[in-house]
């Protein structure tokens, strides 16, 4: 059965109630995750500031991460929620702007979902351990 | 057509398209930004080489507007969830002026001191 033309619902190939389902827990996801992002890029945006104000150098920034187990802590939840958010809203692009929908782009987007999560949290573990 | 334009012309068409091109230029930054975080683990040298690179006039406006758009893209899904989960209030129309006005503070705060 071609996938086209049929919405949201079509964007798995499995049984119409488990693709709905899917889509709820997407939804849940991608709001749960802004509301964690909403708190972080405000410490996010603060911190840049800060940091802009009192000289952005190597030695600045990693004064403040270097072995900051509460630094690390917040990263890996800003990641962990960008790993989450990012892809869902790209998914929700394909679909409307691209017209794809089928279940490629699920697993293309979980890939992404994962790429940035260990990218991230090596980011983060490097500003902490160097 | 006339009903497209005219739907496309109504502010809350502007902040869906800013929220979602602001998303997107984020989550294409995101590798440049992981990576250039991981040079840390080459030393604080290496990480200084990079920031130096980052003093350029045009990286400097690239970074500026890298800041908008993460103000506007919380500023943003702060209104959609406002929206959504709170119930409606009139003050709620009101929420895309102030989404626009704290987006652009937070973009000057930081353009300012470069």
């Amino acid at each position: 059965m071609s996938s086209a033309g049929q919405g949201y619902a079509a964007v798995s190939d499995a049984a119409p109630g488990s693709a709905a389902k899917f889509e709820t827990w997407l939804w849940i996801a991608q709001r749960a995750s802004a509301a964690v992002l909403a708190l972080c890029v405000l410490v996010h945006l603060a911190t840049i500031i800060y940091a802009v104000h009192h000289g952005l150098t190597g030695a600045a920034i990693l004064a403040r991460t270097r072995g900051n187990v509460g630094a690390l802590a917040f990263y890996a939840l800003y990641v962990l929620a960008i790993a989450v958010h990012a892809p869902i809203g790209l998914r929700a692009l394909c679909q409307e702007w691209l017209g794809w929908r089928n279940n490629a782009l699920n697993w293309v987007i979980g890939a992404l979902a994962l790429a940035l999560f260990i990218f991230g949290l090596r980011a983060g573990a490097a500003v902490f351990l160097a | 057509m006339k009903n497209d334009y005219r739907a496309r012309n109504h502010p809350a068409w502007w902040a869906f398209l800013v929220h979602r091109l602001s998303g997107l230029a984020l989550t294409l930054f995101l590798p440049f930004h992981f990576w250039a975080l991981g040079q840390a683990l080459q030393g604080e040298a290496r990480l200084d080489t990079l920031l130096r690179w980052t003093q350029q006039p045009l990286v400097k406006f690239a970074e500026a507007g890298l800041v908008l758009l993460l103000a506007a893209h919380l500023a943003g899904g702060l209104r959609l969830l406002a929206l959504e989960f709170l119930p409606w209030r009139g003050w709620q129309k009101s929420l895309l002026a102030w989404a626009a006005g704290a987006a652009i503070a937070a973009g000057l705060a930081f353009a300012l001191v470069l």
